[in-house]
């Protein structure tokens, strides 16, 4: 909108006057040429995401059968009962490591981190983010994988996960915690209220929505990620049999890397299949959280 | 979960303030708070846990490679049939070399050829998103922007393997070759679009959100002030948001940037799905294949794993090390940008 009346006064003034205009039409002119070159970054990358939905979407959709949800892979085809019960176990595990030492790490980091060591976890944090997730998973195949003696296992790729989720929880944690306002802390210190009751019986019920949220985030980033677990889970064609050591479990993002690639249009079904609902989890979670945060 | 602790009670004890969080200094940090301590240690101890361990896990490649590992092109297994011989004090399969030169240049060629698409790219969005669009219909175009960021590594992969390689090998790489073929690195067309262009478009795309998203977050800091005064001076708009905002925020853009490097250095899932996967070869076109640090650690775990004597893994394991140094390097050098960059306006 802003262009066109731009353009519009631009060629108004070079109508009107001769000692400026030329330079100022010239001056509007390429402006207007800078609004179009943004408008055609953002095309550029609007048009590969909705491609990318519509792919996933359309393709997925085409794929998805009862069986999917109620049969183990057989070689590449089948259903993907083994994967979807696999990502949910890998993920939940994750959540249950990560989320107690993210959330008491990012309130240690509100409350107390004012220091040197709170400025230095928080740095550390960062760092740990841009941590590639396969460095980190060929640290736990060595560690759990071959150290430890666990092999391919549910307990190994769950501690891969915690630790990726890790950072983002604490950050997040920290950041709900701050928004907090002082005098509810001063309140609950002034009624005589110890360190760990202003935490967990004040402030925690006040932060509780927002950590919530963080939850939900680290749960699609669990969701979504592969490379670590190829590393750690292996992949297993069986519905996980209850032993955290010595079994490998599989996981809906290894469906998408390793079926495409195969010849058969079963095992492309299959790969859509589990992209959709990858992608659904992901962008659901990231949607609604977003909405959530929005509204706090 | 954690107990009140013992003895201590409120009174006398003085409580400056929660501003200053030295609520209890004359009693000492209670178990409460120590255990949160605990907490948020793990993350530091994490990060010394990674170095360490891999580095005690690779030593004996280390020894045996030594400092050609960077500048050596051949990765060669051996021969894993006969009994492995002695070689800088480590049993290796006779014949095996291991160097990374191939993955270090496939990585730094991919990553850079990213950031010469994503920068300008992302500056452009992030004008757009600040300046361009009215306040209403900024939060969904930003919401297109960070969807980008969350779509799994896995499906860009996927979308990669079935839209974008066809489409650089029947349109992009004609077109380049057509256009800019007189220039020797631009000149292959045909293969079948797995390699260099690809895996760098598809490492564009992902990095883009990253810079963009602290880019936008910079320009919407800029004080009012400046652009008023810049107004004043009878610039346009789009002038004074390229002459007057985007020199305010640049060390914000230039830790944006290395952010973004950060990024693109470490990503498995996509490159190593369009990437092509290239071993003793390094990349003489925009088409050839390559291999990256990071995908090539992961293609290789089968074949590394048929190797007796360890020293193929524990090479991976080298390899594993050189990204971490990179990438933590990066990351560092990149968050302290930003930050320095967002505290100079407060």
């Amino acid at each position: 909108m802003a262009d066109l009346s731009a353009t519009r006064g631009s060629m108004l003034e070079a109508a009107i006057g001769k000692s400026v205009p030329r330079s100022v039409s010239w001056r509007r002119a390429r402006s207007s040429i800078g609004w179009c070159l943004c408008i055609i970054a953002f095309l550029l990358v609007a048009v590969p995401l909705a491609d990318i939905i519509v792919l996933v979407v359309v393709r997925g959709f085409s794929a998805f059968t009862p069986q999917l949800f109620t049969q183990i892979t057989q070689g590449v085809s089948g259903g993907l009962l083994n994967a979807i019960t696999g990502t949910l176990l890998l993920s939940l595990g994750a959540l249950i490591i990560g989320v107690p030492v993210g959330v008491g790490g990012g309130i240690y980091l509100a409350e107390f981190g004012n220091g040197r060591f709170g400025s230095l976890v928080r740095f550390l944090a960062d760092v740990l983010t841009g941590v590639p997730s396969i460095v980190l998973g060929y640290f736990s195949y060595v560690t759990m994988v071959i150290w430890l003696g666990w092999q391919f296992s549910a307990l190994a790729a769950a501690i891969t996960l915690a630790i990726i989720i890790l950072p983002y929880m604490a950050k997040l944690t920290e950041l709900v915690m701050r928004q907090i306002p002082v005098p509810m802390r001063e309140a609950a210190y002034a009624l005589g209220a110890t360190e760990s009751m202003v935490v967990i019986r004040v402030l925690l019920p006040v932060a509780r929505p927002g950590i919530v949220t963080s939850i939900l985030l680290a749960l699609a980033i669990s969701v979504g990620e592969t490379a670590p677990l190829i590393y750690t889970a292996g992949w297993s064609n069986y519905v996980w049999n209850g032993r955290f050591t010595h079994e490998p479990v599989g996981y809906l993002t290894y469906v998408i890397w390793s079926f495409i690639n195969q010849p058969f249009a079963s095992a492309h079904a299959l790969a859509f299949a589990a992209a959709l609902l990858v992608m659904l989890t992901v962008l659901v979670i990231n949607l609604g959280a977003r909405a959530v945060l929005r509204k706090a | 979960m954690i107990g009140t602790p013992a003895g201590v009670t409120s009174e006398g004890v003085a409580r400056p303030g929660v501003g200053s969080r030295r609520i209890r200094s004359g009693v000492g940090p209670g178990p409460f708070r120590l255990a949160l301590l605990g907490l948020a240690a793990i993350i530091p101890l994490v990060i010394v846990a990674v170095l360490l361990f891999l580095l005690i896990y690779a030593w004996p490649a280390i020894r045996f490679n030594g400092l050609g590992f960077l500048f050596t092109k051949t990765w060669d297994l051996g021969n894993l049939y006969a009994d492995p011989v002695p070689k800088h004090g480590v049993l290796a399969p006779i014949g095996a070399q291991y160097g990374s030169l191939v993955f270090v240049a496939g990585t730094l060629l991919s990553s850079g050829i990213a950031l010469l698409i994503a920068v300008p790219v992302s500056l452009g969005i992030s004008i757009f998103l600040a300046e361009g669009v009215g306040a209403k219909f900024r939060t969904p175009f930003a919401i297109v922007v960070e969807m980008l960021a969350v779509v799994p590594s896995v499906v860009y992969g996927l979308w990669g393997v079935t839209v974008l390689v066809p489409l650089v090998a029947h349109v992009f790489a004609p077109a380049i070759a057509a256009v800019l073929g007189f220039i020797p690195f631009f000149g292959a067309s045909g293969g079948g679009g797995f390699g260099l262009l690809a895996a760098s478009l598809v490492l564009a795309l992902m990095v883009i959100p990253i810079i963009t998203i602290t880019v936008y977050d910079a320009l919407t800091r800029v004080p009012r002030e400046a652009k008023e005064a810049a107004y004043a001076l009878g610039t346009t708009k789009f002038e004074m948001v390229s002459r007057t905002m985007l020199p305010m925020v640049r060390p914000a853009i230039i830790g944006a940037v290395i952010l973004g490097l950060g990024r693109a250095l470490g990503e498995t899932m996509a490159v190593l799905m369009v990437s092509g996967g290239a071993l003793n070869y390094l990349p003489h076109s925009i088409m050839s294949p390559i291999s990256t640090m990071a995908s090539f650690i992961l293609s290789q775990l089968d074949s590394a794993e048929q190797d007796p004597s360890g020293l193929a893994v524990q090479s991976l394991a080298e390899i594993a090390i050189v990204l971490f140094v990179i990438t933590v390097l990066v990351n560092a050098v990149a968050r302290l940008l930003v930050r320095s960059g967002s505290n100079a306006r407060g």
